[in-house]
C-alpha cells in the first residue's frame, strides 16, 4: 500500500477526516481556553495580551498556517467524502431507515455547513480586522498599550460585535451545531483512527459528550456575556 | 397458545429486470396466521399469483433458518424487518396486525443491483472475499488442532466476528451504501486468530480495495449498520479494520 | 445453558413465540438427515470418467448417522486427505489430451438434453405451482419413508410418487421466461429430482428388510423395539442405477469390516 492510497481509499478519506477532526478539536481547546480569559473581569487586558501573543509569536502563526490547511482539507475531505457517499445509492427508499443511528450522525455535512457559515462571519468579525493590521472597527476602536507593547483592542471588538442581538443568536446556534457535530465527530474520529479497545472507547465516548457539551456552552456564553453585560 | 390470522396489503417493489425501472404493487393476502413466517406468507402471496396468471414475486431465501444471509427484504423501513437481530426468514407474522400496509424493498446500493424485484446481486461480496477473506493452508495434512492455543476471549470475538453471514443488511441501513461493518467482521474473524496472522496486511489491503471497486461508500460510523445486523455484529469491528489499515498502509513496503 | 446453546433457544422464541427459559420447550422428533449420495469409488470418482464427487454428495462415509459432525469431518477429510493424491491420477493421463472444445457431441447431447427438458417443463403450462407438489411429495416421503417405515407404507408411497410424477409432468405451471431470472423455473426442475429421489428412496427402503442406522423398519425391531440388523442379507451398500424411467438396478457393494466390529446401538 502506497501513502496515496492509505489516504485516498475508503478507510483513507475517512483517516484525513479523523485526524484532521481531532486536530480541529485540539484547536478548539486552545482556542476555548485563551478566550475564557474575558473572564478575568479586567477589562480585557489578560485577552488582549492573549491574542496578542497569538497573534505575533512565530509559533502561533505558524501553527495557524496548520490550522488553516486543516480546517480546509477537513472542509473539502467532508464534502467530498458526502457527495461521494450519497453517489452510491441511485435508487433510494420509499421508507428510510432512521431508527437504526442519531439523527445528527446523520446530518454531518450540514452541521458542519452550519459550522462553515459561521466561521466565515467569525473569521470576518475577528480574525481578518486584527491580523491584517487592524482594518475596520478595530482601528477606529483603537488601541491599548500595555507594559510598552501595543495591543489591538479585540476585547473591545468583540464587545462592539456582541451588541447585535442577530449575530449573538447566529453564534449561539452555531455552537449548537458545533455541539452535535462534535457529539457524534468526538468519538466518531476516535473509531476511525482505531480505537476498538472497548476500555478506551468507552472513556474517549463518555469524554466526547462531555466535550461537546462543555466546549460549545462555553463559546456560546462569551456573546451571551458581552451581550448582558455579565462581564465589566 | 392462542393463534389469530390476518389479512393484510402488501406494497411490494415489482422489477423485471436491472435494465427496467420498477415500481411499486400493492396485493392483497387473506387468512394469514401470525405463527407464520414473514417468507411463508410471501409464499402464499406467490401461490395466488401464479394460479391466478400472474408472475410471482422474486425473492432470496434458502435456509430459512437465519444462518445462511440470503433473505434480504427492506420491511417496512428497516432491512430483515422491525425484529432486533434477525432476519427476514426469521421474521413471523405475529410482528404485524390485521390489516397493516407492508412496505417491501429490496437492498438498495449501487454497488447491489436488482436482479429482479426483491432479488438483488450480493457477488460483491463474493469478490470482497476473493481477495482475501481467506487463509491459504496446504491441504494433504493438517496441523494437530491443539498445536495452536487461542486464548478464550479471543476465541470468542473472532467467533462472534465470524458470525456475519454476509447478508448485506448492514449496506442496506447505511446511509453511505457502506459495506464497512461486512468488512470489517471477516477482517477482524482472521486478525483475531494466529492462523490469519501470516497475511494480515495484504489481506486488509486487498479487501479495502476490493470493497471501493465495488462501488461502496465509506463509513460514518453512524451505527444504523450495527443496529440492522442480524446477527448484531459489532462496530468495534470497524475500528479494528481501521487499525489493521493503518499498521499495514505504514508497514508495508 | 445461553452459552451452549443461546442461539437455539432465541430462533425457537421467535418461531414459537414462546420465551423457552419460562416455558417448557414443545419438542417432537424429526428426521434430521438422509444418508446416501452418488456413487463413488476409493478415489472419490463417479461412474463418469473424470467427475469426482466429494462431502455430503457422495455416499461414502458415515455411521449409523450423521452425528458429532461426523458430515463437515467428511467434507474436511475428502477435501484434505483424499482429493489431492488421487486427482492427479485422472490428470495425468489427462495431460496429453487437448482442451475439449463446447462442440464435442457429448458436450452438444448435454446441453440439448437439458433445453429439451427445460422447454418441455415450461410448455406444460398446467395448472399446479410447483411448491404444491413439492409440499405433496414432502408429505408423502414424511408420512411412508420418514422415521418409520412399513412395506406397505412404502409400496403405497411409491404408488403415490410415480402418480405425483405423471401429475408434475403434466399439470405443473411455470410462469416467467426461460432466458430470464427465473426462481420458480429453477424450483422446478429441482422438484422433478427430488420427486426422482424421493421414489428412490422409497424403493431402498423397500428393499432392505432390516432396521439399521437411520432406516428403522417396523417390522424388523427387537421385543424392545430397537432396530433389528440382518447382517447375512443385507451388510452391503445398495447403488441404484437408474435404467429407464422408474427402473431401478441394484448393484450390491459388499461391507467388510476386519478391525472393528458392527454391533447394536445401545441408546439405554
Ligand atoms: C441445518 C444444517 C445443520 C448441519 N449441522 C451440522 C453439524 O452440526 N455437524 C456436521 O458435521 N454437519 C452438519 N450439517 C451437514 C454439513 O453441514 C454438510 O454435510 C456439509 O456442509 C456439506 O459440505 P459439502 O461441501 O459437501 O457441500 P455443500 O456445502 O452443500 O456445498 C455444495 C456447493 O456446491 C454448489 N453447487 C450446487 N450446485 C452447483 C452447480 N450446478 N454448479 C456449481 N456449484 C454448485 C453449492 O452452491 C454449494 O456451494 C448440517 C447441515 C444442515 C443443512
Ligand atoms: C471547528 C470545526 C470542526 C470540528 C472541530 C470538526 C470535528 C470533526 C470531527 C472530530 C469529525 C469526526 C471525524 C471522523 O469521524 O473520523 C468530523 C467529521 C466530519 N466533519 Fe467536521 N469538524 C469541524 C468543522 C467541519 C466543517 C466546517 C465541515 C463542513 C463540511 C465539517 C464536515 C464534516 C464531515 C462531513 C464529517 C464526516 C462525518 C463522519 O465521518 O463522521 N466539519 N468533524
Ligand atoms: S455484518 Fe451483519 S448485516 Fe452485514 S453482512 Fe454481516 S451479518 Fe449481514
Ligand atoms: S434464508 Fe437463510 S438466513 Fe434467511
Amino acid at each position: 500500500m502506497t501513502f496515496k492510497q492509505m489516504f485516498t481509499s475508503s478507510v483513507g478519506k475517512k483517516l484525513v477526516m479523523g485526524f484532521t477532526g481531532i486536530f480541529l478539536i485540539l484547536f478548539l481547546i486552545v482556542h476555548a481556553g485563551l478566550n475564557a480569559t474575558i473572564w478575568a473581569n479586567d477589562g480585557g487586558l489578560m485577552f488582549n495580551k492573549a491574542a496578542h501573543f497569538m497573534g505575533s509569536n512565530a509559533v502561533p502563526r505558524i501553527l495557524e498556517i496548520g490550522l488553516f490547511l486543516g480546517i480546509f482539507l477537513h472542509i473539502y475531505q467532508g464534502y467530498l467524502l458526502t457527495i461521494e457517499n450519497r453517489s452510491k445509492r441511485a435508487v433510494g427508499y420509499a421508507v428510510n431507515y432512521s431508527n437504526g443511528s442519531k439523527w445528527y450522525s446523520r446530518s454531518m455535512a450540514i452541521l458542519g455547513t452550519l459550522i462553515l457559515l459561521f466561521l466565515i462571519a467569525h473569521i470576518y468579525h475577528f480574525w481578518t480586522p486584527s491580523r491584517l493590521g487592524g482594518i475596520g472597527s478595530v482601528k477606529a476602536l483603537g488601541e491599548v498599550e500595555h507594559n510598552g507593547v501595543i495591543l489591538h483592542n479585540l476585547y473591545a471588538e468583540m464587545d462592539l460585535v456582541f451588541t447585535n442581538p442577530y449575530i449573538v443568536v447566529l453564534y449561539v446556534l452555531a455552537c449548537g451545531s458545533l455541539g452535535y457535530h462534535l457529539a457524534h465527530g468526538f468519538q466518531s474520529a476516535f473509531k476511525t483512527i482505531g480505537v476498538h479497545n472497548k476500555k478506551y472507547h468507552a472513556m474517549l465516548s463518555s469524554l466526547g459528550y462531555g466535550f461537546s457539551i462543555f466546549i460549545p456552552l462555553l463559546f456560546a456564553l462569551m456573546p451571551i456575556s458581552f451581550y448582558f453585560d455579565w462581564i465589566k | 397458545m392462542s393463534h389469530t390470522t390476518m389479512n393484510l396489503n402488501l406494497k411490494v417493489w415489482r422489477q423485471k429486470n436491472t435494465k427496467t425501472a420498477g415500481a411499486f404493487e400493492m396485493y392483497r393476502v387473506e387468512n394469514i396466521s401470525d405463527e407464520m413466517s414473514f417468507l411463508e406468507m410471501m409464499d402464499i402471496l406467490n401461490e395466488q399469483l401464479i394460479t391466478t396468471g400472474g408472475e410471482p414475486v422474486a425473492f432470496d431465501h434458502d435456509c430459512r433458518e437465519g444462518i445462511c444471509g440470503m433473505c434480504s427484504m427492506y420491511i417496512n423501513g428497516k432491512p430483515h424487518g422491525p425484529w432486533q437481530a434477525n432476519t427476514t426468514c426469521q421474521l413471523h407474522m405475529r410482528a404485524f396486525k390485521d390489516n397493516d400496509t407492508i412496505v417491501i424493498e429490496p437492498w438498495r446500493a449501487n454497488a447491489f443491483p436488482v436482479i429482479k424485484d426483491l432479488t438483488v446481486d450480493r457477488s460483491a461480496f463474493d469478490r470482497i472475499i476473493q481477495a482475501g477473506g481467506y487463509v491459504s493452508v496446504n491441504t494433504g495434512n493438517a496441523v494437530d488442532g491443539n498445536s495452536l492455543p487461542i486464548e478464550k476471549a479471543k476465541a470468542d470475538e473472532a467467533f462472534a466476528a465470524a458470525m456475519c453471514i454476509g447478508c448485506g443488511a448492514c449496506v442496506a441501513a447505511c446511509k453511505n451504501s457502506s459495506a464497512m461493518l461486512f468488512l470489517s467482521a471477516k477482517v477482524s474473524h482472521l486478525a483475531l486468530l494466529p492462523q490469519g496472522d501470516p497475511e494480515r496486511k495484504t489481506r486488509v489491503t486487498n479487501m479495502v480495495a476490493q470493497l471501493d471497486k465495488e462501488g461502496f461508500g465509506a463509513c460514518t460510523n453512524t451505527g444504523a449498520c450495527e443496529a440492522a445486523c442480524p446477527k448484531e455484529i459489532s462496530i468495534a469491528n470497524i475500528a479494528r479494520l481501521n487499525k489493521e489499515y493503518i499498521v499495514a498502509g505504514l508497514t508495508s513496503e | 445453558m445461553k452459552e451452549k446453546y443461546g442461539n437455539l433457544f432465541d430462533m425457537y422464541a421467535k418461531i414459537t413465540g414462546e420465551n423457552p427459559y419460562e416455558v417448557p420447550m414443545r419438542i417432537y422428533p424429526a428426521v434430521h438427515y438422509t444418508m446416501g449420495g452418488l456413487w463413488v469409488d476409493y478415489e472419490l470418482q463417479t461412474t463418469v470418467p473424470g467427475l469426482y464427487a466429494l462431502g455430503e454428495a457422495n455416499f461414502s462415509d458415515h455411521g449409523a448417522n450423521r452425528l458429532g459432525a461426523s458430515a463437515l469431518m467428511q467434507g474436511l477429510a475428502d477435501g484434505y486427505f483424499v482429493i489431492p493424491y488421487t486427482l492427479g491420477n485422472n490428470l495425468a493421463d489427462e495431460i496429453y489430451n487437448a482442451p475439449i472444445p463446447t462442440s464435442h457431441p457429448a458436450f452438444e447431447a448435454a446441453e440439448k438434453a437439458v433445453a429439451e427438458r427445460i422447454a418441455t417443463l415450461k410448455n406444460i403450462n398446467g395448472k399446479q405451482t410447483v411448491e404444491s407438489f413439492h409440499k405433496r411429495l414432502g408429505k408423502i416421503i414424511w408420512n411412508e419413508c420418514g422415521m418409520s417405515r412399513t412395506a406397505a407404507g412404502l409400496k403405497q408411497a411409491i404408488a403415490d410418487v410415480q402418480a405425483l410424477k405423471k401429475e408434475f409432468w403434466s399439470d405443473v405451471r411455470i410462469p416467467g421466461e426461460i432466458n430470464e431470472y427465473n426462481p420458480e423455473l429453477d424450483k422446478a426442475n429441482r422438484v422433478a429430482d427430488f420427486i426422482e429421489l424421493g421414489e428412490l428412496m422409497c424403493v431402498d427402503a423397500l428393499a432392505r428388510e432390516e432396521s439399521c442406522g437411520g432406516h428403522f423398519r417396523e417390522e424388523y425391531q427387537t421385543p424392545e423395539g430397537e432396530a433389528l440388523r440382518d447382517d447375512k442379507n443385507f451388510m452391503y451398500v445398495a447403488a441404484w442405477e437408474l435404467k429407464n424411467d422408474h427402473e431401478w438396478t441394484l448393484h450390491k457393494e459388499e461391507l467388510k469390516y476386519e478391525v472393528i466390529q458392527p454391533s447394536q446401538r445401545n441408546y439405554k
